[in-house]
């Protein structure tokens, strides 16, 4: 709260000092920028960080959802940052999360099981995982060409970054991505377990 | 006078925005006060305590061993913790506690810390959650608040300490013998 009361009386004497001034071109043209600047860069921030952000889909391990064709074409995404606010996310969804493995990429995978479920993994250490609490499990829909849960176990629901909700490039490709599961990925049933 | 009257509404509106992302861009990119509550960190920080955990090392990727932290439990992401860095990724940390015979060892994953409370005795950490990734940190804890009440005039006032709490590092080190 410091911090806000203090660039709050900054903005308001340089704004003031700025008007003061003897009004030249070159300095209106100053005090025009630099309210614009105030004004325009934390709007941007707050949007991307809170609302919506732009991403473009790199790589195949999405494939054939996103980029069908490969090589240059990467779709861009847009993902919906005001949804995931209280992390609450479906099964099928596609989402973005902050790569465990690295904490400055982001990757985009889909939601495959929630805490509790039951999964039968492809290639990870155990055969059948119980997702623990607070964590999901996503894989890519290119089987084998993605580095997924199957390779680093579930993700704690505190990384998650965004839910893609629509393609927006190319405009041949605009659609609202609406959650599915793959055909035989999602969470096994206790009752088949039992059986 | 309805222009008048829409036009002062919505100049209001505009500036209540712009404030609001102000703030927002303040917490999340310069720092925060935070409350701190339960046994885990004492004596560096006790119940109750409330510290000033700053963004930008987190988000420049300056977090070095021995800081203390403010992260999002890995079980229940609505709830933070606050801990101490023990290891980086590739460091070997001791897992085994003090009193076994035989001490064991890992190896902290690419992308991820170790974490545990100054309060060995009381605090569940990495020892039983294991290495958590980076990304769940949201700061690190630079100034603790400290109260203390004049017993002349009997009212609380509150100055900011700047205790280094890195020194307390070194005590811990040599209280500890690692």
């Amino acid at each position: 709260m410091v911090l806000i009361m203090l660039i709050a009386t900054l903005y308001s004497p340089l704004s003031s000092f700025l008007m003061a001034q003897q009004t030249t071109a070159g300095r209106r043209y100053l005090r025009a920028f630099v309210s614009g600047f105030f004004v325009a860069v934390p709007v941007t921030v707050t949007v991307l960080d809170r609302f919506a952000y732009v991403a473009r889909v790199e790589g195949a391990s999405m494939q054939p959802f996103f980029n069908p064709e490969g090589g240059l074409k990467s779709d861009i995404v847009l993902l919906n940052r005001w949804s995931v606010r209280n992390y609450q996310v479906q099964r099928g969804d596609i989402v973005s999360i902050v790569s465990p493995k690295n904490p400055q990429q982001k990757i985009i995978k889909r939601v495959i099981g929630l805490e509790g479920d039951f999964i039968r993994t492809l290639g990870y250490k155990n055969q059948y995982v119980r997702v623990p609490d607070g964590h999901f499990w996503i894989e890519g829909d290119h089987h084998g060409h993605s580095l997924d849960s199957n390779s680093f176990g579930p993700v704690s629901v505190g990384l998650l970054h965004g839910r893609a909700s629509h393609i927006i490039w190319p405009p041949s490709r605009w659609q609202q991505i609406k959650p599915s599961l793959p055909p035989n990925r999602g969470p096994l049933d206790t009752k088949e377990e039992e059986g | 006078m309805f222009r008048r009257v829409l036009g002062k509404t919505l100049g209001f509106v505009g500036y209540t925005i712009q404030y609001g992302c102000i703030a927002h861009c303040a917490f999340e990119y310069i720092g925060e006060f935070v409350v701190c509550s339960g046994p885990s960190m004492e004596p560096t920080i006790i119940n109750h305590d409330v510290v000033f955990s700053e963004r930008m090392s987190r988000h420049l990727c300056k977090i070095q061993k021995g800081d203390i932290v403010i992260a999002k439990s890995p079980y229940d992401p609505n709830m933070n913790i606050c801990k101490r860095v023990i290891g980086l990724e590739g460091d070997k940390v001791c897992t085994s506690s003090p009193s076994d015979l035989f001490k064991t060892h890992t190896y902290v994953p690419k992308g991820h810390v170790w974490l545990e409370g100054d309060n060995l005795r009381n605090s569940t950490d990495s020892r039983s959650y294991g290495p958590i990734p980076y990304a769940l940190i949201r700061g690190r804890v630079c100034l603790k608040v400290t109260k203390y009440i004049d017993i002349y005039n009997i009212k609380k006032t509150a100055n900011v300490s700047f205790c280094n709490i890195r020194k307390l590092v070194m005590i811990r080190s040599h209280v500890y013998g690692f």
